[in-house]
């Protein structure tokens, strides 16, 4: 069970993830700077991530897209603000048009990754921030389709 | 107490259905007239209107008229509270972390390797 931890800020809007992975914290890093890796994990099932452009430094910027089962196109892109090879990266998080021009109507979402060594191999903690209930609920209302479903389903399990 | 009680057997009842929680999963992204929810399944109007009572008497989705429609929506305050979707932003979460967590997996088992299959 690699999620350890998981913590809620209702004030900030703030969630955060801590989780461990079994492996050293290079390779965890790894899965972030390589592109091919990073939409394997990216995208909820049903919605495959295509990484397209993807200038992992600070003040550079990861564009993608994810496909979803009738074939539309949610793309994203990730402003990078700071990267600390291999120990963490912040960036920014929003939508972009086909064109991926980012789109100033839909929120942003300020994200944190740290890496460290630790328990299992790498504690690995995901902070993300978002400024307002509105945009969290625009952000799960447009491609994280999985977050509300994925929690509707638990339902299922437990009615079963 | 017991009002909490009687609240959690009414989702239940009302969740237990599949057809309903695509209903609720539906009207949750979006309000949505019983007309346009109704098209999508395979039953008549009248049993779709059902099961859209049953969802508003537990308290999970709201009706108001326009016209000759009623619309639908997730009830606001009982299910789209803050920490609600923060928890579904978790599972969100809980899956990337999954992955990596396959992602890396496979890197112990050679066999399991993509490495090249053309010859």
């Amino acid at each position: 069970m690699p999620v350890t931890n998981v913590t809620p800020d209702l004030d900030q809007l703030t969630l955060t993830i801590d989780a461990e992975f079994a492996a050293p914290v290079e390779r965890i890093w790894q899965v972030y700077a390589d592109p091919r890796q990073l939409e394997k994990v990216w995208g909820p099932p049903g919605y495959p991530a295509t990484v397209v452009d993807h200038d992992f430094t600070a003040g550079g910027r990861v564009t993608y897209f994810m496909t979803g089962p009738e074939g539309e196109k949610f793309a994203g892109y990730w402003d990078i603000t700071g990267v600390d090879e291999p120990n963490g990266f912040t960036f920014d998080d929003g939508f972009a048009d086909a064109d991926f021009n980012p789109n100033p109507d839909l929120p942003v979402s300020k994200n944190g990754f740290t890496f460290t060594a630790g328990g299992a191999g790498t504690k690995a903690r995901y902070v993300s921030t978002y400024a307002s209930a509105e945009a969290l609920q625009q952000v799960l209302d447009m491609g994280v389709v999985e977050g509300s479903t994925a929690a509707i389903n638990q339902i299922d399990d437990l009615v079963a | 107490m017991t009002e909490d009680e009687d609240r959690a057997d009414a989702w239940f009842h009302a969740l237990a259905d599949r057809t309903r929680r695509d209903i609720l999963r539906r009207v949750l992204a979006g309000e949505h007239s019983v007309s346009a929810l109704a098209a999508r399944y395979d039953m008549s109007f009248a049993a779709v209107q059902k099961h859209v009572a049953v969802l508003e008497r537990a308290g999970l989705i709201t009706k108001r008229r326009q016209g000759r429609e009623a619309l639908a929506s997730g009830d606001v305050a009982a299910v789209r509270s803050v920490g609600a979707m923060l928890s579904d932003l978790e599972s969100l979460w809980r899956g990337r972390i999954s992955r990596i967590d396959e992602l890396i997996t496979t890197d112990t088992e050679p066999t399991e390797k993509p490495e090249p299959k053309e010859r």
